[in-house]
This record gives C-alpha cells, structure tokens and sequence, in this order.
C-alpha cells in the first residue's frame, strides 16, 4: 500500500512544537484580529457597513469585531468627511486607543478633504492622525476597503513589536 | 382664496409697510420695509391669515449694495394652501432683526443658521447660538466677502481650521454645447 509523505513541516516529526521568533508571533495574533473603531462620519460608513455584512464579510479577514469603544479597538476606520467641529472630537477618541493602534483613512474625503474645498472641511485626516492606509474612491467599494485591510495587515506583519508606539 | 389675494389683504392691514405684491413664475412675493416691525406682520399673517407653517427663512448677502443684507420668509398655509413670500432689507450697520420664533417655533433654527452663516442678530431670539461652527468661530462664512477656501483661526481644545487648498479656483461648468474641455475648464477667472 502506498501512503503518502509529507514533505516540509509535519507535527510528527516536530514533536508538536513550532520555532519561531516572538515579534513574527506577535505580529501574527495582532494583524489576524484587528478590530476597527468605525469612525463613521459620511457615506463610506455605509460601504464600511456592506463590508461588514455578509455578502462582502469582513470577518473573513479576522476584523469583524467593531467596537464603538475606542478602548476596546486597535484599528481607527475613517470613513467619511472630517469636517473642523469633528475633527478634535476625532483625535480625543484616537488617543482615547491603547497601543498599539493604526488608522485607515477611508474614500477621498477622509484621505485629502475630496471634493469639499471649503472652510468647514479638514483637508485631509493625516493633518491630525499618522495615517496607514489610505483607500482612493468617493466612497471606495467594499472590495477596496478588504484590499486596504490586507494591506494593513502586511504592514502589521512588519512591525516591530518591542517598539511602544507606531504614531512616529 | 389664492396666494395674490391674502397678500392684497396684508397690504391692506399694513398700508405703506408693504409694497408689492409681485408675483414671478407664480409665486407671490411682498417686501416689507422696515425690519423693526416684520415680526408684527408675521404675526398677522399666521394668526388672521393661515400662514400656519414657515418653509423657510433664509438670509441674501447683497454685498456692494446698500442695504447689504436681505432675510427672506417663506410662508404656507396648510388650510389653504397658498404660498407667500416676504423679503425685508437688513441694513450692515443695524445687522438686527427681531426674531419670530415667537410666532412660529420652527423658526429658532433657522434663525440661528442665519445668525451663524451671515452674522445678523434676532432680538427676542430664546438661544441664539451658532448651529453649524462652534462657538467662538470668529467668522461669518456665508458672507460674501469671505473667502471660500476660509481662513485660518485657531481655538485650543475646541477647533481650528485652515484655508483649503483651491489650485487656482473653484471647479465650474458652463452651459452650451462646446466641447467638455472649454464647458469643464478647471477654474473660471473672476476677470471673465
């Protein structure tokens, strides 16, 4: 009878134990579950939502845990036109998440102030925010936000962990 | 009764304080002149009249002209049906009107976009803040001598705001039949 070997890693062989270095670890268990704090000011909330839902499933991607708590979040999702009343409100919940933390900016509006060249509009997050990820689009696909989510966790994957602050 | 005739009998009511009627595209409008007493006329027009629901009530800067500001009341009636519109002049210097919350409720936030937007007071007003800025916002945007990328201000804690980068104007179209190139153009000179 023929039986088929395994070539490569095999727990057998291994003795159940896996090597490997603690920040690869670590960057494994952070950028499999990020869990976003939908800042939901405009329009792409509403993609953001889709995203969401199941037909798109940002579960999937280990980030369907939103969390209206800026405590509970690691993942900042602006979606949406950051007008100047908002925008200090904005920072206060940013700072308000525990390290380490990152931020998608997402659609036109949140990334460079889109279309609203006005005196009520910030002209853009990363004034404000160290931005991550931006997503073009007004407002970006479901699609678009899932490739920003990956995008995002290749960056996650790449960091140091020892470092206490990601906001240089 | 049709819209002509309840501002016929407005007029009657309040002789040379009213002018008009004009009617344009079927739309019945008077001009009040003196701001002082266009809350006694609201009044009238909702008690006697059927005015019962305020549409709109929004401020017109005439910059350039003398008076500057213009406050624009848009009123309808439920019972009949008709639609009235009443404009009065707000001079730069008074910058005041009295406020006629008093006579419909719907009209406090109106009012405090108007005050907010173009700077004009409402006496009698019950909370006249700004709706839309924050307070302290030194500038009346709406104004037609503001800029429309803004202007810089900064208040600790509570707001900031920059000018906004326009690359040379704001995008516009122009009507007709040309090419997309000449009905797109980026940016329209003040000059043409």
């Amino acid at each position: 009878m023929q039986t088929t070997q395994e070539i490569g890693y095999n727990t057998k062989v291994e003795g159940d134990v896996t090597v490997t270095r603690v920040d690869a670890a670590l960057n494994w268990f952070r950028k499999n579950s990020l869990w976003p704090m939908p800042m939901g000011l405009a329009c792409c909330a509403i993609e953001l939502m889709a995203a969401g839902a199941s037909r798109f499933d940002i579960s999937r991607f280990g980030s369907e845990v939103m969390r209206f708590s800026p405590r509970q979040s690691d993942l900042m999702i602006v979606a949406g036109t950051v007008t100047y009343k908002m925008a200090l409100a904005v920072k206060r919940i940013y700072d308000q998440m525990p390290d380490p933390k990152w931020v998608i900016a997402m659609g036109a509006c949140a990334s460079t102030g889109g279309m609203y060249r006005s005196y009520a509009v910030l002209q853009g997050v990363d004034n404000i925010l160290p931005v991550d990820v931006y997503i073009a689009g007004c407002p970006p696909r479901p699609e678009a936000l899932l490739d920003a989510l990956i995008k995002m966790q290749g960056k996650v994957a790449k960091e140091d962990v020892f470092s206490t602050s990601n906001a240089d | 009764m049709t819209a002509a005739d309840k501002a016929n009998a407005l007029r009657e009511k309040f002789g040379d304080l009213l002018s008009g009627p004009v009617e344009f595209r079927g739309e019945v409008a008077l001009t009040v002149a003196d701001v002082n007493r266009v809350a006694e006329v609201c009044e009238y027009a909702k008690k006697e009249l059927g005015f019962d629901y305020l549409v709109d009530l929004s401020g017109v800067d005439n910059y350039g002209d003398d008076p500057r500001f213009e406050l624009v009341y848009e009123l309808y009636g439920y019972g009949h049906g008709c639609h009235l519109r009443l404009k009065v002049a707000v001079s730069e210097e008074a910058c005041e009107a009295p406020s006629v919350s008093g006579v419909w409720r719907a009209a406090d936030w109106h009012e405090r976009e108007v005050y907010d937007m173009m700077g004009i007071r409402f006496a009698g007003h019950p909370d006249l803040r700004r709706i839309l800025m924050w307070e302290g916002y030194p500038h009346y945007p709406l104004r037609k001598d503001f800029p429309l990328a803004g202007k810089p201000t900064e208040m600790p804690d509570v707001a900031f705001t920059n000018p906004a980068p326009l690359e040379g104007g704001p995008f516009v179209t122009n009507p007709g039949a040309c090419s997309s190139d000449k009905r797109e153009p980026r940016a329209k000179s003040f000059e043409s």
